[in-house]
């Protein structure tokens, strides 16, 4: 078995196991399993990042066998500068949901445990995917564990959630499926993405191709305006659905840009750019001012992940490397920031069953240690230099300034609303005078939430110092895919 | 005529008539209550026709007997096989049930339902109209006599009569089309009017009209709209056992005379027959997925759900023949025959937890009785999700690649309305999808009435344990299966 397999199927193997292991009696044997498979299947991904080959834009780790060999369809997988890190960064989450669920679920913890682990699995094998039915199938199959994830551990309103998270993402991804296999005949008979790539294809073809993908990705992602699913997501999803959402979910659509719509209808890309511009502006302008007006911390962290994952499908489709480099850092340092940014109203809401801004205030007082792992996580999503947050931002905006003078000062007028709604929730739910009784007695963060959370902050620091080795492995794909892009595919 | 290569075709056939006369002869000594011993015997009976017939199947020739009458090739033997074992597990879900029920007084459930099966195989080994038509007929009299089994149940017996009415109607429909033909080509054989339609002389208007009613006699038989107004009082109404039996095996013979009627005999009018198939299925995908949005009794929204379904089959079918060309037949046909297999599969784990949980004294048929099942018994919860997930199309799950060979076929067409009609066939499915996700909702998200846990005797248990992994484990794999369909539709095809 190779490095992939192992990493998509270890925590899947784990995720059963716990599956059948039965009732809530062995609660605590089915936490440390989870944390056993969630660690282990963290560290059998670490060796990707170590023997990576640095400055080849070609797949590595490549495993290939057939799997249905009536329409070829192969068990094909490989990573390249593209989804190395997000195979990491989905490890990586799961060790931190298994730690924040520890005694926050306590019942049904071996289905919690289990779904949250197989869901891992799907997730890597959708990132390192590149046979197209493959990736489809692990790209669906992710929506089984997270909408009973949504609707069995969900707040009051999370049947409605959890029916609007399936059926919209279905819709987009059953308009996906008929490309597939459109492209599947066109290639004659094949399902590698790779080919896929190199296959000539006529405008309306392309066009037609562009948005069945982009029905799918546009949706996933989300961008304006099919968003509206991920808000009303957020607030009834439990704590670590939410985090695993926005730090991972979202990124499937992002990465299926960067995996299909472009690089194989590069010609209707260029053609649909400013559409795609367009939404990603109104994503970063728009739904920051309606950040601004939240009152429930959820939903202000929701709509702030809407806007700076239009920060990512800016830089995409401006069509030079810092934007899409800048992208990709973009997608990763929203993963970090956005699971600590959900796992720290986890943290509040444990404590006093309310996501409300105004049952808060003041709670540095009562809560010091948390409060300043707060401070960290709020200044990352404005983007403040030295956290993740300000790399992925600094470089989109820069490639949207070469790209269009007026585009980049659209994209930077974000940091003015990120940094507004950040701040002002920040000072609205810490600072001042302790708000009411339930804040005068609340208990600073225990060592288990203390451990989750410097996990976080470490990523998110050193990520923010030091994006080299970021940067580094993306840097021979980026280019490779800009290459790729900029060839006109039209038969002539 | 009677040759022993004759026989040779019909051996199983031959056992399974036998051992259904002597299970009858020993029911009649059995006094216990549950007929273990009946029970047993027609098990092991069904396991060796399983057997025999799978040994066929895998030898892969195709061999005509009686004068043409019967042929034995692969695609009937491995739908026979499959027909076996559905009707084996639907007996084991079924025995529990019925016995609660009542309905084990004498052992007819499990004679009659040999005699349903032995209808079943003749009419996958009919190469003759006149042949087809009698092992319909023996199929549907058997069906009739297992829906009224429940004498007392005022419910029961409407939906016998229902279904007798309707099915007779069904049946004169094909009759009087069959006789069409007959009169048209002057043939009942299937390779003898496929001949003489072929050579043009036939008049195409007569033909036409008897493929209209063909076609409508075809269609009420595996439920399509518009001839579907029985399938959903008959689900609903016939006792749970027999909702399983008729909804299940027989559906893999309807596909077989299809495959028989249409394909082999009748392939020079595809033109004429696609089109008509293609209205019944939009029209079924329609009619099924927006009826059973509304449903609330559990066994006639799956009926409805079947409706879908076989919509969504039909389109497989659709996509055989293009502009007169047949080189997308294999894989389209193949498709369809993957389709219905896993929905069988399906069909029998989502029935089975029907009947399971209907053995405590009440039907269990609404919805809101699956209500929090998971908590009950997540073992049997995880099954009814696989089974709602894979009718959904949701992959890792075999309904997903049952979908994906039908759309492919009709991709692979390459032509425009058959694009579009994938594109509908993929929206309704997201209908679909919203009233199979209903019943994982009720099952892991509500509350549920009774804490009591649920139990199930051991060879229940066992069989429904698998038959949830065989969804999932062909999910994974479905390779081997796909590969199966197609090497029997292409072997049939070329005879």
């Amino acid at each position: 078995m190779g490095l992939l397999s192992l990493a998509i199927w270890v925590p899947i193997a784990f995720g059963a196991v716990l599956l059948a292991f039965g009732r809530d009696e062995h609660a605590n044997g089915v936490r440390w399993i989870a944390l056993i498979g969630s660690v282990v299947s963290f560290l059998v991904t670490v060796p990707l990042y170590m023997r990576f080959q640095l400055g080849s834009a070609a797949m590595q780790f490549v495993e290939k066998a057939s799997w249905i060999e009536r329409f070829h369809v192969n068990y094909h997988l490989g990573v390249d500068g593209i989804s190395l890190w997000l195979v990491l960064l989905t490890s990586f989450i799961t060790v931190v949901v298994v730690i924040s669920a520890w005694q926050v679920i306590t019942e049904r913890v071996n289905q919690y445990m289990g779904a949250f682990l197989i869901l891992s699995g799907l997730m890597i094998g959708v990132f390192s995917a590149i046979d197209g039915l493959l990736f489809y199938v692990f790209f669906e199959a992710t929506l089984i564990p997270m909408y009973l994830i949504i609707g069995i551990w969900g707040g009051p309103n999370k049947i409605y959630a959890a029916f609007k998270f399936f059926l919209y993402t279905l819709l987009g991804s059953l308009l996906m499926l008929v490309a597939l296999i459109y492209l599947y005949n066109k290639s004659g008979g094949s399902f590698d993405i790779l080919t896929w790539h190199q296959l000539p294809l006529t405008g309306s073809a392309q066009t037609f191709l562009f948005f069945a993908f982009f029905a799918a990705f546009a949706v996933k992602v989300p961008m304006w305006p099919v968003h509206t699913w991920l808000p009303d997501v957020h607030v009834e999803a439990p704590t670590g659905g939410s985090a695993v959402l926005a730090a991972i979910m979202l990124k499937l659509g992002a990465y299926g840009f960067l995996r299909f719509s472009m690089p194989i209808a590069p010609d209707a890309s260029h053609e649909w750019a400013w559409l795609m511009i367009a939404l990603s502006l109104v994503a970063v302008i728009y739904v920051g001012l309606v950040a601004l007006v939240q009152q429930d911390m959820k939903k202000l962290v929701a709509y702030s992940s809407v806007a700076h994952m239009g920060f990512v499908t800016l830089g995409f489709f401006i069509f030079n490397e810092l934007g899409v480099a800048g992208g990709i850092v973009q997608m990763i340092a929203h993963g970090f920031v956005s699971a600590a940014m959900f796992l720290g109203i986890g943290v509040l809401y444990d404590r006093v069953h309310s996501r409300q801004i105004a049952d808060y205030g003041g709670v540095v007082n009562t809560m010091p240690k948390f409060a300043a792992f707060a401070l960290l996580f709020a200044m990352a999503n404005c983007g403040l230099p030295g956290t993740a947050g300000f790399v992925g931002e600094w470089m989109v905006i820069l490639g949207a300034v070469k790209f269009n003078f007026w585009v980049g000062f659209g994209a930077a007028t974000a940091l003015i609303f990120g940094a507004a709604y950040t701040l002002w929730m920040y000072k609205r739910v810490y600072l001042g005078p302790v708000g009411n009784d339930h804040v005068k007695v609340l208990k600073d963060i225990n060592a288990r939430e203390f451990l989750m959370l410097s996990l976080l902050a470490i990523a998110v620091l050193w990520m923010g110092l030091y994006p080299k080795p970021f940067t580094d492995v993306m840097n021979a794909s980026v280019t490779d895919l800009l290459r790729h892009v900029a060839i006109s595919k039209i038969p002539s | 005529m009677i040759d022993k290569l004759s026989l040779a075709t019909v051996y199983p056939e031959i056992v399974l008539l036998v051992m259904a006369c002597i299970i009858a002869l020993v029911d009649l000594s059995n006094t216990s209550p549950r007929r273990t011993r009946t029970y047993v015997l027609t098990l092991l009976t069904l396991a060796v026709v399983g057997v025999l017939t799978g040994l066929n199947a895998v030898e892969g020739k195709t061999a005509y007997g009686f004068g043409g009458m019967v042929v034995s090739d692969p695609m009937g033997n491995w739908l026979k096989c499959f027909a076996t074992i559905a009707l084996m597990v639907t007996l084991v879900y079924g025995r529990p049930y019925a016995g609660d029920r009542d309905m084990l007084r004498g052992g007819e459930l499990f004679t009659i339902s040999m005699f349903a099966l032995l209808g079943m195989f003749v009419m996958i080994s009919g190469s003759n109209f006149l042949l087809i038509y009698l092992g319909l007929e023996l199929l549907t009299l058997s069906s009739y006599a297992l829906v009224a089994l429940r004498r007392d149940n005022a419910v029961a017996s409407e939906a016998a009569m229902k279904y007798f009415v309707l099915g007779a109607m069904a049946s004169g429909f094909l009759l009087y089309g069959l006789s069409m033909m007959y009169g048209a080509t002057g043939s009942l054989d299937i390779n003898e009017v496929y001949k003489s339609i072929s050579t043009h002389k036939v008049n195409h208007q007569v033909l036409v009209f008897g493929l209209v009613f063909i076609v409508a006699g075809l269609g009420f038989k595996v439920g399509a709209a518009p001839f579907h107004m029985w399938v959903p009082d008959v689900y609903q109404g016939a006792p749970t056992a027999v909702t399983l039996l008729i909804g299940a095996a027989p559906e893999l013979a309807a596909f077989a005379i299809i495959i028989r009627l249409l394909v082999e005999a009748l392939v020079p009018l595809a033109f004429d027959w696609q089109q008509m198939l293609a209205v019944l299925a939009i029209a079924s995908l329609l009619v099924g997925n927006l009826a059973a949005i509304a449903q609330t009794n559990l066994k006639r929204m799956l009926a409805y759900s079947t409706i879908a379904q076989m919509g969504f089959m039909l389109l497989g079918l659709v996509a055989g023949v293009v502009n007169g060309n047949s080189y997308n037949g294999a894989s389209a046909y193949s498709a369809s025959m993957f389709y219905i297999v896993t929905y069988v599969l399906t069909t029998l784990a989502s029935f089975g937890i029907i009947l399971l949980l209907a053995r405590e004294g009440f039907e269990s048929e609404e919805i809101v009785d699956l209500a929090g099942l998971n908590q009950r018994s997540p073992l049997y919860a995880g099954v009814m999700a696989i089974a709602m997930f894979s009718l959904a199309g949701l992959p890792p799950l075999v309904g997903f690649y049952a979908k994906l060979a039908v759309l492919q076929a009709l991709i692979a067409s390459g032509q425009a309305i058959y694009i579009y009609l994938a594109v509908f066939a993929v929206l309704m499915s997201l209908i679909g999808a919203f009233y199979y996700l209903r019943i994982v909702k009720v099952m892991y998200f509500d509350k549920p009435v009774t804490v009591s846990t649920v139990s199930a005797p051991r060879d229940v248990r066992v069989v429904l344990t698998l038959n949830g992994a065989l969804i999932l484990g062909l999910g994974i794999l479905p390779g081997g299966l796909m590969t199966l369909c197609a090497k029997a539709i292409v072997a049939t095809l070329a005879t």
